[in-house]
């Protein structure tokens, strides 16, 4: 017993200043691929290799391309940096990616030709959307935030990044959010796995159960887009294929920084 | 790629493959089961475009190391067969799933509910099968109904928990019976992660199909990984470099030491042991910064390659891993005696969800759980690939087979996996990382097997004659041991299930894939 409180009294703070201070991931992280238009060649090795479908390249009427990641879906393992037979990937060492809007995690760059005007215009809507959610979610949900996880069907790898969130380093609590044993004790619902058949019952029981209004973040590559289970006859895609998403946070799994960064996303608060 | 036998099967070669009468598989499997072979999976196979039928494998590791393999052959139209469950339990799950996906009908098996399926799915509907068609798959229903076994009877009351858990854990579906407090039967309805990746992955080569394979499961994203690469590389031919070999020792070893870990402070959570828990959660987080800095990956995701590994382990962060490891190792060793040490929380361990070993090796148990039964079985010593032959891994067993044996199995495969890990990092090796893999294509059958930190993780893998996956099929320690959670927990109070769960932790995703 003895030994207990002497073990409190000498491990001391263990937890970290985020959001004040973000830890940088080490050199060797390997965030999602970010492109060098001067170098890329449109051959589009990126997009036949990359296992999640994660990147389009299309080419455009005239001339030159378009080259798009799709962040939801990126599962971040690097194959396509590896694959570009003219080294136009870098890594990114980015990695705290969460957004409101579907849209905006999807990183189109045209090469070759000049940005159209429509594309300048689509990024200004997403951001004055992004606005709008974000007051409205302040306002209900700024200082204080219950989270029940549902899991439909992950890997276990955000489930386990969740986990992380309540230890002592990321401890989720000192931001007056938690993760609540019911959905009925919940705003909001914090999502991982790409719904799988097998939990699709359990899923709209969930979100019945969570009174309105509610909030829903897809963690993961998997509750993103799960574009690398494509064609599964056992898993439907992503969480906003059955649920409306406020919140998405890309990563497989997100680092969990990067889920408290949309965590506090979803409750407005980053400025 | 079989041979047919006609002779006795004791003058086998050890790692050959042999066709045997569909039904004598039963007996012969029985027979090398008790002559000291241990079963490492059963697969069913869809070969009638070659001609081949179907195919039922039952592959073992024989007592020399060895991977040997039983094959029958099943009608094409009715692949119906004597069930090897009466004779052989550790099977039951094995059939039933094979029952689900490829529509074989094993007659005799005590138990023909659906396992992996859900009661919606159309009969005669089998995902497995290369006819299958994935227009007729119904939507999902929004209402979930099993045919659990009916246990009735006066102070009989049922309490069913799940698939969606109070805790951020995985889902499943457990009834329990019990009389009062106790528990008398407990049913666990698993398979809610079923992603269908064994069918997603046919067609695929295998570099295509090794990013899917790593995502089967968080937790043992290395073991699979390891498994998978280690089946193509043995089915090629390929001698992987040694500081390949080295590397992905290290790597196994990391991955087992935050499981272990973190699974020791999630029993402390299951008592209400709050310092153990957190100091716990706190030091996995530490060992896989330790891993983030070597290999960038929290996870160890997308390290392992086919031939070696992806990239190099950078000298810096190996530097920093030989100071990390030992300050580490004293941490875990304090962690181990102050939790050990706190006889309120061991009382409440001792006796809680024993299990005998009779049970665990009539069930085929592996792993951590079957240690600490008195299953003396590890295949880093029992069949030690990449970096083990050298080390000799000290294998660590109890008796009692209860929540505390798994428990101290536990911490003392800590320590002796950081001793591993420090014995690693002082005999660095030199040299390329990687050698290409060259699979000229024909048909081909690979075996990968690892000792995860949930125990055996079996891939077996069987390429066609374009270099393509016909069929994967991988057998996790979950797998084998999900039986055994069931049987231990009868007899036990309910609220002691939690702990009993928590002390084996096992994966659902290592399950379901």
């Amino acid at each position: 017993m003895l030994d207990l409180f002497r073990q409190r009294l000498i491990s001391g703070r263990a937890t970290n200043a985020f959001p004040r201070a973000v830890e940088a991931p080490p050199p060797s992280f390997r965030g999602m691929p970010r492109l060098l238009e001067d170098r890329c060649a449109g051959d589009a090795a990126c997009a036949a290799i990359c296992p999640a479908r994660a990147i389009v390249v299309r080419p455009l009427s005239t001339v030159g391309w378009t080259w798009t990641l799709d962040r939801a879906a990126c599962l971040g393992c690097g194959r396509c940096v590896e694959a570009c037979p003219n080294q136009a990937l870098a890594v990114e060492n980015v990695f705290q990616l969460a957004s409101a809007s579907r849209d905006s995690l999807r990183n189109s760059i045209v090469v070759g030709a000049d940005v159209a005007e429509d594309d300048a215009e689509r990024q200004r809507r997403i951001l004055e959307l992004g606005e709008k959610v974000r007051n409205q979610t302040s306002r209900l949900f700024g200082r204080s935030l219950h989270l029940r996880h549902l899991d439909v069907g992950s890997c276990n790898g955000c489930d386990w990044e969740i986990n992380a969130l309540l230890n002592p380093v990321y401890d989720l609590q000192r931001f007056g959010v938690d993760v609540v044993a019911s959905p009925r004790h919940a705003d909001g619902l914090l999502v991982t796995g790409p719904v799988t058949r097998h939990l699709e019952p359990a899923l709209w029981a969930t979100y019945e159960a969570t009174p309105e209004p509610k909030l829903v973040i897809a963690v993961g590559a998997c509750a993103g887009e799960a574009g690398f289970l494509e064609g599964s006859y056992a898993v439907a895609g992503g969480v906003d294929r059955r649920l409306p998403v406020d919140v998405y946070i890309p990563g497989c799994p997100p680092r969990p920084e990067a889920i408290l960064h949309g965590i506090l996303l979803a409750m407005g608060r980053p400025r | 790629m079989v041979r047919e036998i006609n002779r006795p099967l004791v003058d086998a070669r050890p790692d050959g493959v042999f066709a045997v009468p569909v039904d004598q598989l039963a007996e012969l499997t029985a027979k090398r089961l008790a002559e000291g072979d241990r079963l490492l999976t059963l697969v069913g196979t869809d070969e009638r475009e070659t001609g081949q039928g179907f195919g039922l494998w039952v592959v073992f590791l024989t007592p020399e190391g060895g991977v040997a393999q039983l094959r029958a052959t099943l009608d094409s139209t009715e692949p119906r067969y004597p069930s090897l469950t009466p004779r052989v339990p550790a099977v039951h799950w094995d059939e039933r799933e094979l029952a689900d996906l490829l529509g074989f009908i094993p007659e005799g098996h005590p138990d023909p509910r659906r396992l992996v399926l859900r009661e919606d799915w159309p009969a005669g509907l089998f995902p497995l099968r290369k006819d299958f068609d994935p227009g007729r798959v119904p939507p999902p229903t929004r209402r979930d109904s099993f045919p659990f076994t009916p246990l009735d009877g006066e102070g009989i009351g049922h309490i069913p928990v799940g698939p969606i858990h109070a805790g951020v854990i995985e889902p499943g579906h457990f009834r329990f019976a019990a009389v009062g407090e106790t528990v008398l039967h407990l049913e666990a309805r698993l398979f809610y992660t079923h992603r269908g990746i064994e069918k997603l992955v046919e067609g695929r080569t295998p570099s295509e199909a090794l990013p899917l394979v790593e995502r089967i499961c968080g937790a043992c994203s290395f073991s699979h990984a390891l498994a998978f690469c280690e089946a193509v590389e043995a089915m090629s031919g390929t001698s992987v470099p040694s500081r390949a070999r080295w590397a992905r020792t290290l790597c196994l070893e990391l991955e087992r030491l935050y499981n272990h870990v973190g699974d020791a402070g999630n029993i402390c959570a299951g008592t209400g042991l709050a310092v153990g828990a957190m100091r716990g959660a706190h030091l996995k987080e530490k060992i896989q910064n330790l891993i983030d800095r070597l290999v960038g990956h929290r996870f160890l995701h997308d390290v392992c390659a086919i031939g070696g590994l992806r990239r190099d382990l950078p000298k810096g962060a190996l530097d920093e891993a030989r100071t990390a490891a030992s300050v580490l190792r004293e941490e875990t060793g304090a962690f181990a005696r102050l939790i050990l040490g706190t006889d309120s929380f061991v009382e409440r361990l001792r006796g809680t969800g024993a299990l005998p070993r009779e049970t665990v090796h009539a069930l085929g148990g592996v792993g951590v759980a079957a240690r600490a039964s008195g299953e003396n079985f590890d295949l880093r010593r029992d069949r030690p690939s990449e970096w083990y032959s050298g080390l000799a891994p000290r294998i660590v067993t109890q008796t009692s087979g209860d929540v505390e044996a798994r428990l101290k199995v536990r911490l003392d495969e800590v320590d002796e996996s950081w001793r591993l890990v420090q014995a690693l990092l002082d005999a660095e090796p030199a040299g390329p990382i990687r050698t290409t893999v060259e699979l000229t294509p024909r048909p081909r059958i690979g075996v990968g097997i690892a000792e995860s930190a949930r125990g055996a993780l079996v891939h077996w893998l069987m390429i066609d004659s374009a270099g393509r996956i016909q069929r994967l099929r991988v057998r996790s320690a979950s797998f084998a041991n999900w039986p055994l959670v069931a049987a231990a927990v009868p007899g036990n109070l309910v609220p002691d299930f939690p702990l009993i769960n928590k002390s084996f932790e096992l994966c659902y995703a290592c399950l379901d894939r």
